[in-house]
């Protein structure tokens, strides 16, 4: 399934910059980011709950927000995208 | 089961690396080219001139993605593989099953009769589908000829008896092959007979480079399954040669020889995408190899009904399918082994 994960962090003070970065690394390693704290993971049910657990390990609930989107799987019919940022469909051949 | 991704890179003096549990590819000029997060990965299949950071085979290594080096050509130079995670007691079943002859040339009989009737299959579809009446009238001949291959079978006693069955079905079927390239194609995509090490037309050049590809494949299936890939029924012993999955794979030749045909026929390769090499070796060149590639991992995602299982799955994920039929059998859990039959 599709997975959207966004995220706000508050950047203030070091310790917050800090955790944006580590944010960004854990949603880095499981999808792609297609805005600025919006990442796309196309994974299982196993996969986002580690991912859930991993990013709640990093966040700070108290000053940041975080949302997960899950999407029912429509294969292919789930994002409809504009604009010159083109995402990689990890499904489709990965010919370079 | 899933049909995880490959991930293949033609790209000359790219450099792969692991970022994060992501694989990065950098392209020459250092550009990042693509990110791929590794659980969506099966293998990743490198051709020629491709770097790779140490920690990116480790992290490949323990997440049992196998790691494929190849020459530009699709030549297998190397592979990568973790911790054998391979069942032993079934290895062990393998080689008892094999010291026993009449087990042995009874599985073989079932991989040759398994691709004789995929071939044959080939053949009498471009019959139903041909207009040209000469043609049809050929090709049914030449079916008809493996059929009569195809009663052979069983009654060859030994196994080279039976390897004389299959080379003898194997030269009907490619001049029977050529016939069912488009009439105005044929000149450029003729082939007299299988050749090998080198290709030496356009048609054995792109059969040995999709063959290739579905060794590959057939040779994780027999990893994944725990199967030793080295130790096959058909194929003879010989060192370093992955007898088991060139047996594993005899039933889907005809399959890439199907995508051969397609890709010519649909003219999305011409005579333009081959070059001929001094000692007349033929070769793809560098764009053609990729659309073959993509081509290739297209028809792995299509849909079809597995005859044994029922069931649909994924063209790619056949292989394993059969390989764990294969396992089955050498545990003695399954009477014989029944090959895939195209439909």
């Amino acid at each position: 399934m599709l997975v959207i994960v966004c995220y706000n962090v508050n950047t203030e003070d070091r310790a917050g910059r800090r955790r944006l970065r580590r944010v960004a690394k854990v949603c880095e390693s499981t999808g792609q980011r297609v805005q600025k704290s919006v990442f796309e993971c196309q994974v299982t049910l196993a996969q986002m709950e580690d991912l859930e657990r991993r990013l709640l390990a990093e966040v700070d609930l108290k000053t940041d927000c975080l949302r997960l989107y899950r999407m029912a799987d429509s294969r292919g019919c789930e994002v409809r995208e504009f604009g010159k940022f083109k995402a990689t469909d990890f499904e489709d051949p990965l010919v370079l | 089961m899933q049909l995880l991704n490959t991930l293949y890179v033609t790209l000359p003096d790219s450099y792969l690396r692991l970022d994060n549990d992501t694989l990065r590819v950098v392209d020459e000029d250092k550009e990042t080219r693509l990110r791929v997060p590794l659980h969506h990965l099966q293998a990743v299949v490198c051709f020629g001139h491709v770097g790779l950071s140490a920690g990116l085979m480790h992290r490949l290594a323990e997440g049992g993605i196998a790691l494929v080096l190849l020459d530009m050509n699709g030549r297998f130079k190397a592979r990568l593989e973790g911790e054998t995670t391979g069942n032993v007691l079934l290895r062990r079943a393998q080689h008892r099953a094999l010291d026993d002859p009449a087990f042995t040339l009874q599985a073989a009989r079932a991989i040759v009769a398994g691709k004789l009737r995929n071939q044959r299959h080939v053949l009498l579809r471009g019959a139903r589908d041909t207009k040209d009446e000469t043609d049809r009238q050929l090709l049914a001949r030449a079916a008809k000829d493996l059929a009569a291959s195809q009663r052979a079978v069983p009654g060859a006693a030994d196994l080279d008896t039976l390897r004389g069955v299959e080379g003898e079905a194997a030269r009907t079927y490619f001049a029977g092959l050529n016939r069912l390239v488009r009439a105005d194609q044929r000149a450029h995509f003729t082939m007299d007979g299988r050749t090998r090490r080198p290709p030496r037309d356009r048609m054995n050049a792109l059969l040995s480079f999709l063959y290739a590809m579905w060794m590959n494949d057939c040779r994780s299936a027999c990893e994944t399954a725990g199967l030793d890939p080295q130790l096959g029924l058909l194929h003879a012993l010989r060192p370093g040669r992955a007898a088991l999955a060139l047996d594993l794979m005899e039933e889907f030749r005809p399959l890439a020889d199907r995508l051969a045909l397609t890709l010519v026929n649909r003219a999305q390769l011409s005579e333009a995408d081959f070059e001929t090499r001094e000692g007349g070796a033929v070769l793809l060149c560098g764009d053609a190899r990729k659309a073959v590639v993509t081509a290739y991992q297209e028809r792995k995602k299509d849909l079809l009904t597995h005859p044994l299982l029922a069931e649909s799955i994924p063209v790619g994920l056949v292989p394993l399918v059969q390989a764990r039929l294969l396992a089955r059998h050498l545990r003695g859990e399954a009477a014989g082994y029944v090959p895939f039959q195209m439909r």
